[in-house]
């Protein structure tokens, strides 16, 4: 267990390191730094500064380890609409961002984990056809698609809730349903396979015919077993809903990170855009490395130590 | 007295059997075809089809140019909810004939997705090959990347690509065809790793042939099926991808037009003028969900094995 | 003048890690420990011992296939390397080799006349499609294939088909020597025979030089001029066939050539005891000494070396007691 949490550490930190990469590769094609982080409007001598902070007139590679070093300070520009520190603008959405795409997970994991173990057990009865033709929906309709049409039945021809702003419990739900519908649909149809393959093993049988009720079968060997690869796609989940937050908020002028960032590029306020990615990158390093930890800690296999084999 | 739902009178073929006692049945051509091409993967193939038409002719079939504004009738509503069929699906709102933009979107998009899931196999290909032949460092730093890459939205990477770098079309092309590369590179290398372990690719590496001819000529064409069930079910994702882009303002630009985008300038008309919207959104779900069924099907035909 | 083949202490080790994870003693695995033989031009060396006596692992050294860890391989006096570059590319020409397994070693996709023509394709590119058709004909005819075969596909043929395609492939260049590693043990018995013949017209035919490699006896002694007898990585005995099958001076030897079933009178079987030691696991002293059963105690502590006497050599202390020429 110890060596694969290390080397799963290990592999977090290559990640981080190669998006911290790209992000400087990306910040330096662009032109001076300097302009970017601060704005045409900063004094000299606030650009001399940055210049010796970041190490501009030394090789590129000393550039590189001041990058990393501007990280952990969290010195990362300022924004060009505000002149406000860029981490901090970026930091006080988060919370925002949160509040749509939490609920919005949770609602991924009550109705697809449920609705895929379902369509397992009842394989090829109008049930789980049922579920999987509507769950196919999660696959080809885009989250502005489902958003806009979710808005054009409740918001404008019923008028039930509001289409856009924040400022009620009321604002958030259809946000909240078009991420939660369609990450819904994707862990419906993944669990579904996911729980097929071990239903289809043989010890599933052994287990029915010693005569364990189903329903024991199904909570006692299947599900666990089913729950090692469900875990590796609620890790992808989070991303998909970090992507989507992206297009839901601008859908529905919800103030969290996604928005900012959409007008970040528009506005090209690249600093905002840097921290934005440089955050995300994180988040979804630690997310990732806790469904790989949380992997290792459901699977015996990795967690036992292999035992000596013969003489 | 055999009972009516008994299963001799349910399944035609179970009756056969019961009565000549031969496994051969009596099953028509007509369901026999059926079985072969499910009723939805033929209507999948026939969207396809007709998309492919559109894509290839789309300029030569448009009433109207789809640049061509007409501010006397702006917001004129589709054939089938009041309007007149001088414009069957409407106008939007500077006056531009709704099928027109829609036909040269869907060409648009699908150019734009196609040519990103090129580049996207080629490079996905060529770094699996790599990193299956080399073995050792070369292999660990591709996987490395392969994992920085899987581990990251591509939303948010082409984002932060698109706001530093500009979003020249030539550009956003070569941005998407960064997408989903990473799986085709795990799935090549695999492949790849598996093939020259069986044998042909090692015998054929000791009749002196050089990496090139081994994997160009022996290993790619084993794998090749594999592969374009894996690059139909990339493509889908582009397009939804690439328009998500668009309808945000990122991506395709003015005056060229995308699906995305002609749903990003709709959205704005929701209440008034919906169909602007509503066109473009029911051929980007259409034709994803055709591809999809249709990359399932192939998928299932070709190689079971694979998830 | 010296041998087309010519290999010196010849030895390859792995170093493998043994059970208990990353707390394992690493340990080494002599395949091939300290082998030296010629062949020479046109002649025949069979190479016969049981599974896991390393005898595969010569023949991929032989070829420059594997890298050697230790030891020296002259193929016409030029030193053969597993170095996979231009030069070991064009090498390949002069030396090919036949595998165990068939259809492993076929493409599936690809006709079996374009897979024959293919060293063709790869080393002289510049031929003319028509003559190169010609060729790939004339070595389909050589094997014993039919023309018509030339548009099957791999898996449509028999075992023995295919084999024949492998070495019409191995021989589509004229190479001067052919490693056979257990060609024939993957057909029936039937089969056996016709292509073991057939290898044995086509050497006859185009006079290359081979290394033949079998567990089987039986036909080793059809097929080579001069056998070897491996044992754990080395080579305890060598001789001409009839010599080392009519009159084994290895003790291993004398085992392996009472265990041949024969019709009529019978013989005195010696078996052996206990299991082959694992190659990891290499006893000290003579590696054989553990199953002997006329082992000594000097058996246990020196190892014999490889003693050459009037064409025959063995590696036995009781054996090199006494001059082979009073044995015979």
């Amino acid at each position: 267990m110890l060596g694969y949490t290390l080397s799963r550490l290990g592999r977090a930190a290559v990640t981080l390191i190669i998006v911290v990469s790209l992000a400087f590769v990306i910040l330096r094609l662009t032109g001076d730094p300097g302009q970017i982080m601060l704005g045409p409007d900063a004094p000299p001598s606030a650009y001399a500064a940055f210049r010796r902070n970041w190490g501009l007139d030394q090789p590129i590679w000393v550039q590189y380890l001041k990058y990393f070093a501007a990280i952990f300070e969290g010195d990362l520009g300022r924004s060009m609409r505000d002149g406000r520190p860029a981490l901090e603008v970026v930091m006080e959405r988060a919370p925002i961002t949160l509040a749509i795409t939490g609920p919005a997970f949770l609602m991924n994991l009550m109705i697809g984990l449920p609705a895929g173990i379902i369509a397992a057990l009842h394989r090829n009865t109008a049930l789980d056809r049922a579920i999987m033709t509507v769950s196919v929906l999660g696959f080809t309709v885009p989250s502005f698609v489902m958003g806009l049409t979710l808005a054009l039945i409740f918001a404008v021809q019923l008028r039930w809730l509001p289409s856009g702003g924040s400022d009620t419990w009321a604002h958030a739900v259809l946000p909240i349903a078009t991420m939660g519908l369609i990450g819904a649909a994707v862990i419906a149809r993944f669990t579904r396979s996911a729980m097929l393959e071990v239903m289809g093993q043989p010890y599933i049988r052994t287990a029915s015919a010693k005569g364990l009720p189903w329903r024991e079968v199904v909570v006692t060997h299947a599900l666990p077993n089913a729950a090692i690869p469900t875990l590796t796609i609620i890790g992808f989940m989070v991303g998909s809903l970090v992507a989507g937050a992206v297009v839901v908020e601008s859908i529905f002028s919800w103030p969290g990170v996604g928005r900012l960032l959409v007008t970040a590029v528009a506005n090209r306020d690249l600093a905002v855009v840097q921290v934005i990615l440089l955050a995300i990158g994180f988040t979804m390093v630690a997310a990732n490395l806790a469904v790989d930890l949380a992997y290792g800690w459901i699977d015996p296999r990795l967690r036992l130590k292999p035992t000596p084999t013969g003489a | 007295m055999t009972d009516a739902t008994s299963p001799a009178r349910r399944d035609p073929e179970d009756a056969d059997r019961a009565r000549t006692g031969s496994v051969f049945t009596t099953k028509s051509r007509a369901a026999a075809f059926f079985e072969r091409f499910p009723p939805a993967v033929l209507l999948a193939l026939a969207w396809v089809a007709m998309t492919l038409v559109v894509v290839a002719i789309a300029p030569l079939i448009t009433p109207y140019d789809f640049k061509v504004m007409d501010l006397r009738a702006r917001l004129m509503p589709p054939v089938f909810a009041g309007g007149d069929w001088a414009h069957p699906l409407g106008t939007d709102e500077l006056g531009r004939d709704v099928l027109s933009r829609l036909l040269i979107s869907v060409r648009v998009s699908l150019v734009i997705a196609f040519l990103s899931t090129l580049i996207a196999a080629t490079l996905g290909v060529a770094l699996g090959f790599l990193a299956a032949w080399a073995r050792g460092r070369t292999e660990q730093v591709i996987l490395m990347l392969i994992d920085a890459q899987a581990a990251m939205p591509f939303m948010i990477l082409a984002l932060a690509v698109l706001a530093f770098l500009g979003n020249s079309l030539a550009l956003f092309t070569l941005l998407l065809g960064f997408y989903g590369w990473e799986r085709i590179a795990r799935i090549a290398r695999g492949l790849a790793i598996a093939a020259s372990e069986q044998g042909y690719a090692t015998a054929v590496r000791d009749l002196g042939a050089s990496p090139w001819r081994i994997y160009g000529r022996h290993i790619l064409p084993n794998i090749a099926s594999t592969l374009i069930v894996s690059m139909t079910l990339n493509f889908p994702e582009v397009i939804l991808l690439e328009s998500g882009l668009s309808f945000l303002g990122l991506g395709v630009q003015p005056p060229l037009t995308s699906l995305g985008s002609m749903v990003g300038y709709g959205r704005d008309y929701i209440q008034s003028a919906a169909w602007i919207m509503l066109a473009p959104a029911a051929a980007i779900v259409a034709t994803t969900l055709s591809i999809s069924i249709i990359g399932d099907w192939l998928r299932d035909l070709l190689d079971p094995t694979l998830r | 003048m010296s041998a087309l083949l010519e290999v010196r202490d010849l030895a390859r080790h792995f170093a493998v890690a043994r059970p208990g994870g990353l707390w394992g003693r690493r340990a080494t695995l002599r395949a091939v420990d300290g082998v030296s033989f010629d062949i020479e031009a046109g002649r025949t060396l069979g190479l016969v011992g049981e599974s896991g006596c390393g005898k595969s692992t010569t023949a991929r050294l032989v070829l420059g296939l594997t890298p050697a860890t230790a030891g020296d391989i002259r193929f016409d006096g030029v030193p053969v390397t597993a170095r996979h570059d231009g030069d070991w590319r064009r090498a390949r020409a002069r030396m090919q080799m036949v595998y165990q397994d068939p259809l492993g070693a076929l493409d599936r996709r690809q006709a079996v006349a374009e897979q024959i023509g293919e060293p063709l394709a790869i080393h002289r590119p510049l031929t003319p499609r028509a003559e190169r058709a010609e060729r790939v004909a004339a070595l389909m005819d050589a094997v014993g294939l039919r023309r018509d075969q030339a548009a099957r596909y791999p898996h449509e043929l028999s075992g023995g088909q295919r084999q024949r395609v492998v070495i019409a492939r191995a021989l589509a260049l004229d190479p001067q020597l052919l490693v056979c590693d257990e060609p024939v043990s993957a057909l029936d018995v039937s089969i056996q025979a016709q292509v073991l013949n057939l290898l044995d017209d086509l050497r006859a035919r185009t006079g290359f030089a081979a290394l033949f490699i079998s567990h089987d006896l039986k036909v080793v002694r059809q097929m080579a001029d001069r056998v070897a007898v491996m044992y754990l990585g080395r080579i305890v005995e060598e001789g001409a066939p009839d010599e080392v099958f009519h009159a084994p001076l290895h003790p291993y030897t004398q085992a392996l050539v009472a265990a041949i079933p024969t019709l009529g009178r019978r013989r005195v079987r010696t078996t052996l005891r206990g299991d082959p030691p694992s190659p990891v696991d290499r006893p000290p002293g003579c590696p054989f000494h553990t199953r002997c059963p006329v082992a000594i105690a000097r058996c246990a502590s020196e190892t014999p070396a490889l003693r050459h006497d009037a064409g025959r050599a063995v590696a036995c202390h009781l054996a090199a007691a006494t001059p082979f020429a009073e044995i015979v």
